[in-house]
């Protein structure tokens, strides 16, 4: 308060509240700085995704099944990533690898537990109880708040062509072979299918199942992929091999 | 008459490209939404022949706007779409929320299962109700603060009515199972082309507005309108960056997977929050405080603190909807610490607009709309303090997948991005339609009143619920085992969802009102109603004492 001809404080601002170009430059890029330096780092840093054996891209008929997961919306009360805690991984099973989502497009791990966790669900229960459990989930949880899915089970798998779906996966990253997109289709009924010849997709696409998951043999229906989806999620990686646990082990700084 | 041969063209070109995709259509959603774009294209067809005078076309005079006076159509229509697509929205979310505590509800139909509802609820509550009035305000805003009308008026009514039909895609989609199976963002990808043109024509319209004003300074309410249509339109582009299986299908798959994916949608989602429901709500604030206390803004510093501090540090919290996640583990701290130093921007903006309020106290007692604000500006402040605090590691641990974050999202939409959106409505409303004041009074203070204790009723029954899952889930016996099973977790909670619905249908009861009450203004009614408050007069006491001889 000594001089007089003290500057007006903040007089610099004024420019800005003139001139809507540098108001608009200036407020853009206030915005962009958090995001380059959280998200960016995450495509070239090396141990983001853990290198782990047995990841493999979906089979069309599990695809199928997680397209319908995410039409469904299943992912508003189911998340698919389990955290580090005692009793999560009690409940649910070891904690989840960012290498186990590698190949989802997009994403499923969910911000809510409705109901429980389904990162590893797969080959926890039978396939009647799923396919029971979907018709009519009070039936066979009484506590149950989960929609009735019985019209899984009536429609038709009707997607299309199977192989459009695997192209475009392939174009945005998931290492589908030629030989997989020449065979979606048959690979696709061949899943669902016991009495087809499943030699080449199981040497393709190691660990997958091939049975009738709805129990109805002669169709092939939404129920099926989506419990083919479900009964595969979490089984691919064997987190409790030793070598696995060797590297989780050595794993700093992620 | 060129113009509407050019403009009727445009109709034409678009309504035939909309059949010829209907025509090669591959799934039933694709279909249902290529008529749905048809129709759209029709009826704009026929309004611009329609609705031209082909006399005073041939003499080659067009009827000009009276340039003395702002542009409002637009936005009173923004007015009651706001008020029909608010009473829609949480409709809706009763409906859900009754679900939850009723899963018969879901009624066995493909259409009306929980999974595809509540995408509908979010959307019509954020992008319906938020949007449409973030639009309505931002045209009627920018120009009563730029002293000049609204720029390329035509372009102004493809961005309002556009918008809406992205609305309806939108929500059509949600019950046909057309979803990208990211929260908040989940219309398909020929759904978000036509947000990403709209959304274009919106900053076009915006900053031309800006340009030809006539007022020298930029007022702070634009400043915050700006960078949310900057910021939701960078948002929008990077988290729907999606490759189609078919151009005539609905189907698409994300370029974005697993780790990368997980963060790109929450530093989408949370800014969706912090772009569309904060700043944008923020600028409402800026403008309608000040207008109906008739004081002004407390400090012009704090404005520019908050306003920079702001729109910085809230880009950056999003991975703290990661935490303990296979996100690494630096970003969930980076994301943990900047949310927590957000909570002072937030803040900073709170008190801007409570102590506007310095010397109209008073009014909190006798104006049912300041009531309204003062209520939304202090649930601001509540959930920006919460926030903040649940996106701590150790508090996140046990709030994150429970029914808490319901509860927190809800303090901050019912409680500040509601409120000061019903008092915008009660703001407008008589101005626009030129009515002395709302149709009654009390019926605001009714709302008020409603709104506050159905939030109360949802917070309160949210926290309890919360709390109660995080607990139940880590809860161990003395034999070393979880004591509970999901099941049991999922049971417990059932008297909360009552407790959270009845919350609800005090909510939905208010804003009920508060249609009724528009629809009366807007048809020129004025209830005939005791005012609020006046001071105590007794007729038989205001007489001279008279001396009475004793007896």
């Amino acid at each position: 308060m000594t001089s007089e001809t003290k500057k007006e404080p903040w007089a610099r601002h004024k420019k800005l509240e003139k001139n809507v170009a540098l108001l608009g430059v200036l407020a853009f890029a206030a915005v962009t700085v958090g995001g380059i330096i959280e998200i960016a780092p995450l495509f070239w840093i090396d141990n983001t995704i853990e290198k782990v054996d047995g990841m493999r891209p979906y089979t069309p008929l599990e695809q199928a099944g997680r397209d319908i997961y995410v039409r469904e919306g299943c992912y508003n009360c189911h998340s698919q990533m389990i955290r580090p805690f005692r009793d999560e991984v009690e409940r649910y099973g070891h904690y989840s690898l960012a290498a186990e989502s590698m190949y989802d497009h997009p994403f499923q791990w969910g911000s809510k537990r409705t109901g429980p966790d389904l990162a590893r669900v797969g080959l926890k229960y039978s396939d009647e109880w799923h396919v029971q459990h979907l018709n009519n989930p009070q039936q066979v949880v009484p506590e149950s708040v989960m929609p009735q899915y019985a019209f899984l089970a009536r429609n038709d798998l009707a997607i299309g062509d199977p192989a459009a779906r695997l192209t475009a996966l392939y174009r945005v990253g998931v290492p589908y072979t030629a030989t997989d997109i020449k065979q979606a289709e048959a690979d696709l009924k061949a899943q669902a299918d016991p009495q087809a010849d499943s030699a080449d997709l199981q040497k393709r696409y190691p660990k997958s199942q091939v049975r009738d998951f709805d129990g109805q043999p002669d169709r092939l229906t939404e129920m099926d992929a989506l419990v083919a989806y479900l009964q595969m999620l979490g089984t691919l990686v064997d987190v409790n091999a030793p070598a696995a646990q060797e590297d989780l082990a050595k794993e700093k700084g992620r | 008459m060129e113009s509407l041969v050019a403009r009727a063209g445009w109709w034409l070109a678009a309504l035939l490209f909309a059949v010829f995709m209907f025509a090669n259509a591959q799934d039933t959603g694709f279909a249902v939404h290529m008529a749905i774009f048809a129709l759209a294209a029709l009826a704009g067809l026929v309004i611009a022949l329609r609705g031209t005078d082909y006399k005073l076309a041939a003499a080659g005079r067009m009827p000009v706007a009276d340039q003395s006076r702002y542009d409002d159509g637009l936005i009173r229509a923004g007015v009651i779409l706001t008020t029909f697509w608010g009473c829609v929205g949480f409709l809706v979310g009763l409906f859900i929320a009754l679900q939850l505590a009723f899963p018969v509800l879901n009624l066995g139909f493909e259409y009306t299962t929980f999974g595809r509802l509540r995408p509908l609820h979010t959307s019509a509550v954020i992008f319906a109700f938020g949007g449409t009035a973030l639009i309505a305000t931002s045209f009627y805003i920018v120009q009563r603060t730029c002293r000049a009308r609204l720029a390329f008026p035509a372009l102004a009514r493809f961005v309002f009515w556009g918008y809406q039909l992205f609305i309806v895609l939108a929500a059509t989609g949600y019950v046909l199972g057309v979803t990208q199976g990211k929260e908040y963002a989940e219309p398909e990808w020929y759904v978000d082309l036509w947000l990403t043109l709209v959304w274009v024509a919106y900053l076009v319209v915006f900053v031309g507005t800006i340009i030809k004003r006539t007022e020298p300074h930029i007022y702070v309410a634009n400043w915050f309108f700006l960078s949310f249509i900057l910021t939701v339109a960078m948002l929008h582009l990077v988290n729907n960056a999606n490759l189609p299986v078919s151009p005539f299908g609905s189907l698409s798959y994300p370029l974005w997977a697993g780790v990368q994916g997980a963060l790109v949608q929450w530093w989408y989602g949370h800014n969706a929050v912090g772009f569309f429901l904060t700043a944008g709500f923020l600028a409402m604030m800026y403008y309608f405080v000040p207008k109906q206390a008739e004081r002004p803004i407390y400090s012009y510093r704090l404005s520019i603190v908050h306003f920079w501090s702001l729109i910085f540090l809230y880009i950056w919290a999003g991975p703290h909807h990661l935490h303990y996640t296979a996100l690494p583990d630096w970003a969930q701290t980076l994301g943990m610490v900047f949310s927590v130093m957000l909570w002072m921007p937030s803040w900073g903006g709170m008190i801007n607009g409570l102590m506007t309020l310095n010397g109209a106290w008073d009014k909190v007692r006798t104006d049912p709309i300041i009531r309204m604000m003062v209520m939304s500006i202090a649930f601001y402040g509540m959930s920006t303090f919460e926030g903040p605090m649940m996106s701590i590691k150790s508090v996140n641990s046990l709030s994150h997948y429970t029914d808490w974050t319901i509860g927190h999202v809800h303090s901050g939409a019912l409680g500040w991005n509601g409120m000061i959106t019903f008092s915008a409505i009660y703001y407008l409303a008589p101005r626009l339609w030129n009515r002395e004041r709302m149709y009654s009074l009390r019926m605001i203070n009714w709302h008020f009143w409603l709104a506050t204790i159905g939030i109360v009723f949802y917070a309160a029954s949210m926290w309890v619920a919360g709390v109660t899952q995080g607990l139940m889930w880590r809860e161990y016996g003395a034999d070393n085992y979880l004591v509970n099973s999901f099941a049991e977790t999922v049971a417990a909670l059932h008297p909360m969802y009552l407790a959270r619905a009845f919350g609800g249908i005090l909510y939905l009861s208010g804003a009920l009102i508060m249609a009724f009450n528009v629809w009366q203004t807007i048809a020129g009614n004025l209830r005939r109603e005791e005012p609020l408050r006046q001071a105590a007069y007794d007729a038989q006491a205001d007489r001279p004492l008279v001396a009475v001889p004793a007896e």
